[in-house]
C-alpha cells in the first residue's frame, strides 16, 4: 500500500472518530481520548528510536516537556495559535535531540540511554530555577472556552491531537518502508556489521533521535492549555518515560502497530486503575507488565498474535 | 573580592565527606557495570529499598540502622542473585539484550520506587541514632557525625570490596571473567555462577549504602532518582571497573556538588552530577583516569 | 598507480594494561594474495579491526591506496573499497539470508559515485554472490536457519557484495570439509585474479600454503615473518612460535 494512501485512510480513520464522539456529546471521552492520543504519538515517537534502531531513550520526558514550557513561554511573552506552537516546539525538541544525540550516540547504546536521562535532569533543573517559566511552583495557563468552528476547546485540542496521532503513525510507517527503516533494521540488528557494510549509522541515528525528539516535542506542546497548569516535577517525571517505554514493548517494538495498540490498551488501563484505586496504581500496573513482558514475551502483543497464527497456519 | 575561606574549606570538607558516602553508593555499580557490563540502572531503587528496610528496622526495634543493614547482607545478595538469575536466563541473545535488559532494569527501578510510594506514601523519614545531631569542630571546621559516621562506613566498604576482588580467589575470578571466559573456565570456575556472585554482590552494598542514605538525610521514594546521575557520573568519571577510581570520581563530585549547593544554592545540585555525566560522556568517556 | 595498496605502519593498540598490537609495519600490493597467519590471541582480529575502522589504533598510521584512514569511521572506509568478514559471523538477524548481501550493495555500492544499480540489478548481483558461495537455494532463509559453516559463507558473501578492492576474509573457512575448503580457495583466487586483493586470515595451513603468495606471521601482537610461504614456515622462530603448537 503506498503511503499516500495509507494516509487518506488514516485521515478517514480519523474522521469517523471524531465525528462518532461529537456525535455522543460527552465532553468526557474528549478529555480522556487526548490523553490516550497523546501517548499514541508519544509511544510512536519513542519507537522509531527505541524499536528501530535499538537506542533506548530515558528522557521521553525532556522532549515532551521542550514542547510544553516552549508554549508556556510563548504563552507569557506573545500568545500564538496552538498548531504554530506545535510547529516551534517540535523544532526546537528536534534540536535538542540532534544535539544530545551528536554528544552520546557515538558511545555505546547503554551511555546514550543514560546520557537521555542526564538531559531530563539537567533540562528539569533549568526550567525549575527559571522563575519566568514558573520554576518549580510551576505555571497557569488559562484555557479559553470556546474556539470557532469547533465550539468546545477541549475538542478542538482533541482534533489537534488526533491529526499529531495520523503524523506520527504516517511518518513511522514511511520510515518502515524505506531505504531509512532498512538502515534502522541494520543497525537493531548489529551495529558494527552495519558500519563494516557501509551503513552510515552516526547519520541514520541522528535522524532518528532528532525525528523523535520532535514528535515528542510536539506531543508536549497543547499540553498547557490542556490542563491549564504544567509544573517541572510532573512534566519532567518518569511517569512519561515509563509510559513510552512500556507502550511500544508491551505492543511491540518491530512497526508502528505495536506503539498504537499498546498505547490505547495502557493508557485506557492505567485510566481505569487510576478512577478505581489510584493513579500510583495505574502507573504501577505499567511498571509490572513492562517487566513482565520483557522477560516473558519480548516481541510484544505483535509478537503474540503472529506466534499464535503461525502455529495455527503450521 | 573576599574570599570567605571559612565557607571554602567547609564546602570542601563537606563535598569530601559526601563523596566518600557517594563512593559506596556506587560501588555496587562499580562492579555490575564496570565488570560485568549490566546496565543495572535499578541501582538507586534498591539503596533506597535499603534505606526504608533501615527505617523500619530502627523505627520498630530500635536497632542502629548501619548495623541492621550489615545484618540484612545476605538478604540483599539473595536479591542480587535471584535477578541475575532473571536477568541471565532472559537476556542471553547478543545485541536484543541491550534494548531489553535496559528497559526490565529501568522497570524494576519504577517498580520498586512506585510501590514504596504505595506503602510508606510520600512524607519524609529519617532515622534515630545517637550520632545524629551532633558534630565536632575543629577549628573553623564543622564535621557533623551524620556525615562523619557514614564517611568511615563507606570508606571501610570500599576498602573491604577493593582487597576481596583483588586477593580473594573467587574476586579475581570476578576481576578474570570480564577479560577471559576461557581462563575461567579452565580454572574450572563457572562465569555465569562467577557473574552471579558478582551482581549479588553488588546489590548487597545496597544495604549497606541505603542505611547510609537515610543517616546523611531524609528519603521519600524519589530520592534515588537523582543518584541514577550520581552514580554513573562517578562510573565514567573513574574509568569504569576501578574501585579506586570510583573513590576518586566520588570525591570530585561531592565536593563539586558542596561548591555548587554553598554558592550558587541547593536547587542546582541535581544538575551538577547529570551535566558532569553528559560533558564526560561527550568529551573524555574513557574518564579521567580511563583505560 | 605507485606505492602499496595497503600500509599499515607502526600500529598499535592496548585494551587497558594488555598490549594488543605492538608496532605492526605491513604492506600490501594491489592484486597480492596475503596469508596471515597466528596464534589465538595473537593480535589478527585486532589488526583487522583496526584496519577496517571497527577500532581505533592509538599509535601508527593506515594508509589505503596513498590515503590517510585514520579519522575515517569504518562506513567511509568500507565505501573506499576496504571489505572484510567477522570471524564471528555477524548476520542480520531481522533480514533474509539475500537481505544481508543487499545491505552493502545499497549503502555501499550505490553510494559510491558513478555507480547505481537498480533494484533488480541488485537481487540478481544477491543471487549471483549466494550462487558463488555455495548458498544460492537459501536465499529466502534466515540467518538462524543455517549452520555455523553457512554463516561463515554468509559473511564471506556480504563482505564480496561489497565489491571490494581489498578483502580480508577472517577465518572464513572453519568448519569446512577438505573439499569445501578447496572451493573456497579456488574462489579467493579466482577473485584475485579478477582484481581483488586478499588478506586470508585462516588456521588451515593447507588453505594458507595453497592460497598464499606471500605469508605474515603474528604472535602476541607482534610481526615476527613476513616472506614467501615456503620460506616462512621453516624459519625456526616461526616454527617455535606457533607450528610447534
Amino acid at each position: 500500500m503506498r503511503t499516500s494512501t495509507f494516509i487518506m485512510i488514516c485521515v478517514a480513520v480519523a474522521a469517523v472518530v471524531f465525528s462518532l464522539l461529537r456525535i455522543l456529546g460527552n465532553e468526557y471521552y474528549f478529555f480522556a481520548g487526548y490523553v490516550v492520543l497523546q501517548f499514541i504519538v508519544l509511544a510512536t515517537a519513542w519507537n522509531i528510536l527505541g524499536g528501530y534502531t535499538g537506542y533506548v531513550n530515558f528522557g521521553s520526558a525532556a522532549f515532551f516537556a521542550v514542547g510544553a514550557y516552549t508554549t508556556i513561554f510563548f504563552h507569557k511573552t506573545f500568545p500564538l495559535p496552538i498548531p504554530i506552537l506545535i510547529v516551534i516546539g517540535g523544532f526546537l525538541s528536534g534540536l535538542i535531540g540532534l544535539g544530545m544525540g551528536y554528544l552520546t550516540l557515538r558511545l555505546r547504546g547503554a551511555f546514550f540511554a543514560i546520557g537521555t536521562l542526564a538531559l531530563a535532569v539537567v533540562l528539569a533543573t533549568i526550567v525549575t530555577n527559571w522563575s519566568y517559566l514558573g520554576g518549580a511552583r510551576g505555571a497557569y495557563v488559562l484555557r479559553p472556552d470556546e474556539i470557532a468552528v469547533i465550539g468546545s476547546y477541549v475538542q478542538y485540542l482533541f482534533l489537534l491531537m488526533l491529526l499529531l496521532a495520523v503524523i506520527a503513525i504516517a511518518t513511522a510507517r514511511g520510515i518502515e518502508h524505506s531505504k531509512l527503516g532498512y538502515g534502522f533494521h541494520t543497525i537493531r540488528d548489529d551495529e558494527l556489521a552495519a558500519e563494516a557494510s557501509g551503513v552510515p549509522t552516526l547519520r541514520l541515528k541522528l535522524i532518528a533521535t532528532t525525528i523523535s525528539g520532535a514528535l515528542m516535542g510536539m506531543a508536549g506542546a497543547p499540553f498547557p492549555y490542556y490542563l491549564g497548569y504544567v509544573q517541572p516535577s510532573s512534566a519532567f517525571g518518569l511517569e512519561y518515560a515509563v509510559n513510552s517505554i512500556a507502550m511500544p514493548m508491551i505492543g511491540g517494538t518491530t512497526s508502528w502497530v505495536g506503539p498504537l495498540i499498546g498505547a490505547i490498551l495502557l493508557a485506557t488501563l492505567q485510566q481505569w486503575a487510576t478512577v478505581t484505586f489510584s493513579s500510583e496504581w495505574g502507573v504501577l500496573l505499567v511498571g509490572v507488565l513492562l517487566v513482565a513482558f520483557v522477560v516473558l514475551a519480548p516481541r510484544g502483543i505483535v509478537g503474540l498474535v503472529e506466534g499464535w497464527r503461525r502455529r495455527r497456519a503450521g | 573580592m573576599e574570599i570567605p575561606y571559612d565557607l571554602l574549606i567547609n564546602a570542601l570538607v563537606a563535598g569530601l565527606l559526601l563523596g566518600a558516602f557517594y563512593a559506596a553508593v556506587t560501588v555496587g555499580v562499580s562492579v555490575s557495570f564496570g565488570i560485568l557490563d549490566i546496565v543495572n540502572i535499578a541501582h538507586p531503587g534498591f539503596i533506597i529499598l535499603g534505606s526504608y528496610i533501615a527505617y523500619i528496622v530502627n523505627q520498630r526495634l530500635g536497632v542502629d540502622p548501619i548495623l541492621a543493614s550489615i545484618v540484612l547482607l545476605p538478604a540483599f545478595y539473595a536479591l542480587g542473585a535471584a535477578i541475575y538469575q532473571v536477568y541471565y536466563q532472559s537476556f542471553e541473545r547478543r545485541g536484543e539484550d541491550a534494548l531489553r535488559g535496559l528497559a526490565f532494569f529501568f522497570g524494576l527501578l519504577f517498580v520498586t520506587e512506585v510501590a514504596l510510594v504505595l506503602v510508606f506514601g510520600v512524607d519524609y523519614r529519617y532515622v534515630q541514632a545517637p550520632y545524629i545531631g551532633p558534630s565536632y569542630n575543629i577549628g573553623i571546621v564543622d564535621l557533623p557525625l551524620r556525615m562523619l559516621v557514614p564517611c568511615f562506613v563507606a570508606l571501610a566498604l570500599v576498602a573491604a570490596l577493593q582487597i576481596f576482588l583483588a586477593k580473594t580467589f573467587i574476586g579475581r575470578a570476578i576481576m578474570g571473567v570480564a577479560q577471559d571466559q576461557l581462563a575461567l573456565q579452565l580454572m574450572a570456575a563457572s562465569p555465569t555462577k562467577v557473574k552471579r556472585i558478582a551482581f549479588a554482590i553488588s546489590i548487597a552494598t545496597c544495604s549497606i549504602a541505603g542505611a547510609l542514605l537515610i543517616v546523611i538525610q531524609p528519603i521519600e521514594p524519589s530520592v534515588g532518582r537523582e543518584y541514577i546521575g550520581r552514580v554513573f557520573a562517578i562510573c565514567v568519571l573513574g574509568g569504569l571497573g576501578s574501585l579506586p577510581g570510583t573513590l576518586a570520581g566520588a570525591m570530585l563530585l561531592g565536593v563539586l556538588e558542596s561548591f555548587t549547593s554553598t554558592f550558587y544554592g541547593p536547587s542546582w545540585a541535581p544538575a551538577v552530577s547529570f551535566g558532569v555525566l553528559l560533558l564526560v560522556l561527550a568529551f573524555r568517556p574513557a574518564g579521567l583516569f580511563g583505560r | 598507480m605507485a606505492g602499496p595498496l595497503l600500509e599499515v605502519e607502526g600500529v598499535g593498540k592496548r585494551f587497558g594494561g594488555f598490549v594488543a598490537l605492538d608496532g605492526i609495519d605491513l604492506a600490501v600490493n594491489e592484486g597480492e594474495r596475503v596469508g596471515l597467519i597466528g596464534p589465538n590471541g595473537s593480535g589478527k582480529s585486532t589488526l583487522v579491526n583496526c584496519i577496517c575502522g571497527t577500532l581505533t589504533n592509538e599509535t601508527g598510521q593506515v594508509r589505503f591506496n596513498g590515503d590517510v584512514l585514520d579519522g575515517l569511521k569504518a562506513n567511509e572506509r568500507t565505501h573506499r573499497g576496504l571489505a572484510r568478514s567477522f570471524q564471528l559471523p555477524r548476520p542480520f538477524t531481522s533480514l533474509t539470508v539475500a537481505g544481508n548481501l543487499r545491505v552493502p550493495l545499497v549503502y555501499t555500492v550505490n553510494a559510491r559515485p558513478g555507480r547505481h544499480l537498480s533494484n533488480a540489478e541488485i537481487d540478481t548481483r544477491c543471487a549471483e554472490l549466494l550462487t558463488l558461495v555455495g548458498l544460492g537455494d537459501k536465499a529466502e532463509k534466515y540467518p538462524r536457519d543455517l549452520t555455523q559453516v553457512e554463516m561463515r559463507k554468509l559473511e564471506l558473501a556480504r563482505a564480496l557484495a561489497a565489491e571490494p578492492k581489498l578483502l580480508i576474509a577472517d577465518e572464513s573457512m572453519a568448519g569446512l570439509s577438505q573439499a569445501e575448503v578447496a572451493d573456497i580457495v579456488k574462489l579467493l583466487i579466482d577473485l584475485n585474479e579478477h582484481g581483488i586483493t586478499i588478506i586470508l586470515i585462516e588456521h588451515i595451513m593447507r588453505a594458507v600454503m595453497s592460497f598464499s603468495q606471500r605469508l605474515v606471521v603474528l604472535v602476541s601482537g607482534k610481526k615476527i615473518a613476513d616472506g614467501k610461504p615456503e620460506l616462512v614456515i621453516q624459519d625456526p622462530e616461526v616454527e617455535r612460535a606457533y607450528l610447534g603448537q
